[in-house]
């Protein structure tokens, strides 16, 4: 397919589902969409009806389709975006579309690496895109994801990361910031080395490194896998910006 | 400067409406300091109207890019040059 510049698509919401209190998965047809690759963003245009228009920038969480693509989005503060996206959009609705953008923050399942995701709140959203695209394309690199999170109910994707757990060589591990869950066996707080130490891949294992989420979660944990001897060419980082995308 | 700048990952899409590759993937070199690299790992600062987007090693501006109702301003001084991968043109088997 020739590359072309990207124009500005209408799309029309097919379902909506609420994934935490704060965070909803949208569905939304896209006809004729040339695929993507798991990572990769859409940017999204609403328009009210006195002509004033908001952008922001959306990962893709699900794995290549032709007709539908789905993006889940959290809710932030005063986020006026947001807000809409996660409260008040409804089947049927329609806003403006633009990609699939971004070929930096991409994973290609012809990709036999090890693969080390490092998620910091909604930055888990294109790290899933990643693990659902491998499933979908029968990759067998093996993943391990490393979820930096709030609260246990702030877990997005929670019940499909249960299933996936410890299957297929995938394995999850999660980091509470600030409430665990009931039994956990050490207090909330920040990913540090020795956490990373224990659910990631050693430097040895080269592994591709994603790390998403907002930019003090990234700077923090990029700086730890600089650390701890993983080679800065195999880390990609993508910032959602100070208040988590 | 702090932590109200994104990573070049921001430029992406606003590119792909000049551009018809990922400009964010291209190679280029800051005139200011010589630092290499891809235009994704840069500063961007979103300066309404448009973006400004430095050099993380100098901080120096690498790109201008403001965007009108019927036009766009690219101001590229602050980089070299850029290095694009393409695919490999297939060997045409056209002949005699």
């Amino acid at each position: 397919m020739q590359p072309s510049r990207l124009a500005w698509r209408v799309t029309t919401v097919k379902a909506v589902r609420p994934e935490t209190l704060i965070a909803s998965t949208l569905v939304l047809d896209v006809a004729d969409w040339p695929g993507h690759l798991a990572g990769q963003h859409v940017d999204v245009r609403l328009t009210a009806a006195d002509g004033y228009t908001a952008q922001r920038s959306y990962s893709i969480a699900s794995a290549p389709d032709t007709s539908t693509i789905e993006l889940t989005v959290q809710r932030v503060p005063d986020g006026e975006v947001s807000a809409y996206l996660v409260d008040e959009a409804r089947p049927g609705d329609q806003f403006e579309l633009r990609g699939p953008i971004g070929g930096y923050f991409a994973w290609r399942p012809v990709s036999t690496r090890p693969l080390l995701l490092l998620a910091g709140g909604s930055g888990i959203v294109p790290l899933m895109a990643m693990i659902r695209t491998r499933a979908a394309s029968g990759n067998a690199a093996p993943v391990r994801l490393v979820y930096s999170v709030r609260a246990p109910d702030l877990v997005i994707y929670a019940e499909e990361l249960r299933r996936v757990a410890g299957n297929d060589g995938v394995e999850v591990s999660y980091v509470y910031t600030r409430s665990v869950p009931e039994g956990w066996d050490e207090p909330p707080g920040r990913l540090d080395a020795s956490r990373l130490a224990r659910a990631a891949w050693p430097p040895s294992a080269e592994p591709d490194c994603y790390v998403c989420g907002p930019t003090g979660f990234v700077e923090a944990a990029a700086d730890l896998l600089v650390a701890a001897g993983h080679q800065p060419e195999r880390i990609r980082t993508e910032r959602f910006g100070p208040s988590g995308g | 400067m702090d932590e109200t700048w994104l990573d070049g990952n921001e430029l992406a899409g606003a590119m792909r409406e000049l551009f018809a590759v990922d400009v964010t993937m291209a190679r280029g070199q800051c005139a200011s300091c010589g630092r290499t690299g891809m235009l994704a790992e840069t500063r961007v600062y979103a300066m309404a109207p448009g973006l400004v987007v430095r050099c993380i090693d100098c901080e120096e501006v690498l790109l201008r890019f403001v965007r009108g109702p019927d036009r766009a301003w690219l101001d590229m001084r602050g980089v070299g040059y850029l290095e694009f991968g393409l695919p490999a043109e297939p060997v045409p088997t056209v002949g005699p």
